[in-house]
């Protein structure tokens, strides 16, 4: 049992406010998954969460009680560092071990205890070498084992996988979701990895400049951005934006003037937008419809991708516009083509970067 | 074939170029180690030039029965070990404090640094004359001002005086050298160390300390091998006394050879201090091998 509510924290170095108020709150046995820019203040908030840093303001509260003035031992946490930070000198076992040894617990308790963890992490060989003697997955193997003896409350991750190969990434990846599922811990992992966050998250939190753009669920966030930012910052390949100007609106939909002076009626809630307001029209690339009545273009660059391919099209009026489809779509270099921009598809953001209200929610979280 | 003969030219090239240098280093250290060993051997006093001729090992034998041999090897031990005890010792508490942030750090580590600039002569000069002299010393005047009676130390005290006096031209060194090893610990492995649960005795127990040996096994190497030496600073201060109670093996040395003119006397010493600044050397060359070892 473990809830973690922040309310309203923010953090101040010098003169520079870093955090700049962020109310969040997190469900026992909930992994939620900070993305970012880099710089935007994830590594920070979770090392105020960790104790490692000090708050500046607001509260901090783990299963209800506030905690700000806790010591890091004290709350409950086990984080795992982005540099792993294992005890050169000390043995995979050591260094398991220190935690539970400051904390009293008699040895065979500990040898018991850490037995099983590196059972469950594959560490048993290992347990005498050195953290020089191990690769670098193993290293963050032991970081993770270093994390779970603890028995803590809520895990902290601060990117823990940027250090490893593409290849390895994948595979502790799904070690780590395989981990959560068993352990059941709350868990906050920081990460600037799309994929890392699209697939391991319960829970999405999308930062920028120390601000909360938007939380929710990983599909929640692809397909609802809340502004332009989420939309341009989860998904690969980004979204396409075109500028558009609204041409009729009502509650029901609103009906936008595309670069080529053709219209096009997108189901979202107009009532904010008289005729006339520029709005930006976004579409993901695989929702670009080739080869449909819409836009005409020309295919610039092909990236076959195996699975999928990307195709680069320029549009009459000089915009760049990427369509996806499935590997064996074929269209020449140069040749000219025509993209159909599904209207359900279609989001449209105001001029503050807010997006306008869908009225039908996608299926899967509906 | 051809390689061989290529080889052999080109290491006889190599002789040719490397030839100057070994033999300069052999005339500098080869041929005055062999003067003092043939010296060692010899009849030689300079203020009686009667007497000469080989002596055999009499010089040897008056050496290592000589009392006050064996308190002037017992001082230069004592002097090595004090002075690594208190200049590593501080030095590494120093290293830790100097780490963390504060007002006037800079201005701080400047001032601990800059006893390393200060000659040693000079350096014993000003603790002699200035700090402790027992009249006109600031200690002395301290102690007067709250009404104690100052201790001459360095007539009460010479080897502890000294050992403070060396330890105090060295702890700049220790504190230089283990200041840069403890900034190049990862701080994330202080705060992996802080969630764990540690708190500053333990992280420095643990963590710190640690991290730490193996350039406490450098500052440790290169401080004995001056150590084993010093001269200066007993020359200065105490001048070996009282007695010999300050005498070290190198002032043994230079006592026997430029105050009593005993050179071949003095000789069998310095094949003395060969040997034992070998011994030391081994053992240190040991336990710093092990300690470099990941
Ligand atoms: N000790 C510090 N003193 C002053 N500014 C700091 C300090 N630590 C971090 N900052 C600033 O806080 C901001 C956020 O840093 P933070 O490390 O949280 O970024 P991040 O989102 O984790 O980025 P990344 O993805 O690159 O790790 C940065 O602009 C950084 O310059
Ligand atoms: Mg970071």
């Amino acid at each position: 049992m473990a809830t973690v509510e922040l309310r309203d924290i923010r953090k101040t170095y010098l003169k520079d406010e870093i955090i700049k108020g962020v109310s969040l709150t997190i469900e026992d046995r909930e992994f939620v998954v900070f993305v970012g820019p880099s710089g935007c203040g994830k590594s920070t908030l979770l090392r105020m969460i960790a104790g490692l840093e000090d708050i500046t303001a607001g509260d901090l509260l783990i299963d209800g009680r506030r905690v700000n003035d806790v010591e890091p031992a004290k709350r409950g946490l086990a984080m795992v560092f982005q540099s792993y930070a294992l005890y050169p000198h000390m043995d995979v076992y050591k260094n398991m071990e220190f935690g539970l040894k400051l904390a009293g617990m008699p040895a065979s308790e500990r040898s018991a205890k850490i037995r099983d963890v590196a059972r469950i992490l594959q560490l048993e060989p290992y347990l005498h070498h050195k953290p020089g003697q191990l690769s670098g997955g193993q290293r963050q193997r032991v970081a993770i084992g270093r994390a779970i003896v603890r028995n803590p409350k809520v895990f902290l991750f601060d990117e823990p996988l940027s250090n490893l190969d593409a290849a390895l990434r994948g595979q502790m990846r799904v070690e780590l979701a395989t981990l959560h599922r068993r352990l059941n811990a709350t868990t906050i992992y920081v990460t600037h990895d799309q994929v890392e966050a699209m697939t391991m998250a319960d829970k999405i939190v999308v930062l920028q400049g120390g601000v909360v753009e938007q939380v929710g669920s990983p599909l929640e966030l692809y397909h609802h951005p809340r502004n332009l930012f989420v939309a341009k910052f989860i998904g690969s390949p980004p979204m396409n934006f075109i500028p558009v100007v609204v041409e009729t609106s009502s509650t029901e939909s609103v009906t936008v003037r595309l670069p080529d002076e053709t219209f096009l009626d997108v189901p979202v809630d107009g009532s904010n937008t008289p005729a006339g307001t520029a709005l930006t029209l976004g579409i993901r690339p695989e929702h670009v419809a080739l080869d449909e009545p819409g836009l005409a273009g020309q295919v610039e660059i092909v990236e076959r991708l195996g699975a999928a391919t990307l195709f680069h099209i320029r549009l009459r009026d000089g915009q760049l516009l990427v369509a996806q489809s499935d590997g064996a779509a074929d269209h020449p270099l140069d040749s000219g083509v025509s993209v159909g921009l599904p209207p359900r598809h279609c989001h449209l953001f105001g001029a503050d970067g807010l997006a306008l209200a869908a009225h039908a929610r996608h299926p899967l979280l509906a | 074939m051809t390689t061989a003969a290529r080889t052999g030219r080109v290491d006889r090239a190599g002789l040719a170029m490397l030839s100057p240098a070994v033999v300069i280093l052999l005339i500098w250290s080869i041929v005055p180690l062999v003067m003092t060993l043939w010296y060692s051997f010899r009849n030689y006093n300079l203020v009686d030039p009667t007497l000469h001729g080989f002596a055999g090992i009499d010089n040897y034998r008056y050496l290592l029965t000589d009392p006050d041999f064996i308190t002037s090897l017992i001082n230069t031990l004592v002097l090595v070990a004090g002075v690594l005890f208190v200049s590593v010792g501080i030095g590494t508490l120093l290293a830790v404090l100097y780490d963390q942030e504060f007002f006037g750090r800079g201005i701080a580590r400047v001032l601990v640094i800059s006893p390393f600039f200060v000659m040693p002569t000079v350096a014993a000069l000003v603790w002699k004359n200035l700090m402790l002299h027992p009249i006109y010393g600031v200690y002395s005047s301290m102690m007067r001002a709250v009404g104690l009676t100052p201790v001459d130390w360095l007539q009460q005290f010479p080897m502890a005086t000294v050992m403070m006096i060396v330890a105090w031209e060295w702890l700049p060194f220790s504190v230089l050298i283990l200041l840069t090893a403890v900034q190049s610990l990862d701080s994330e492995q202080k705060e992996a160390a802080r969630m764990d649960g540690a708190g500053p005795v333990a992280r420095f127990r643990y963590i710190i300390v640690p991290h730490l040996a193996r350039a406490i096994t450098v500052v440790i190497m290169i401080e004995t091998i001056y150590l084993l030496t010093i001269f200066a600073e007993i020359s200065v201060t105490t001048a070996g006394g009282p007695g010999v109670a300050s005498t070290n093996l190198a002032f043994l040395i230079y006592a026997r050879a430029l105050l009593q003119f005993d050179v071949g006397g003095a000789s069998a010493g310095g094949m003395a201090a060969i040997v034992i600044a070998n011994i030391v050397a081994v053992f240190l060359v040991r336990a710093v091998a092990r300690n470099l070892e990941v």
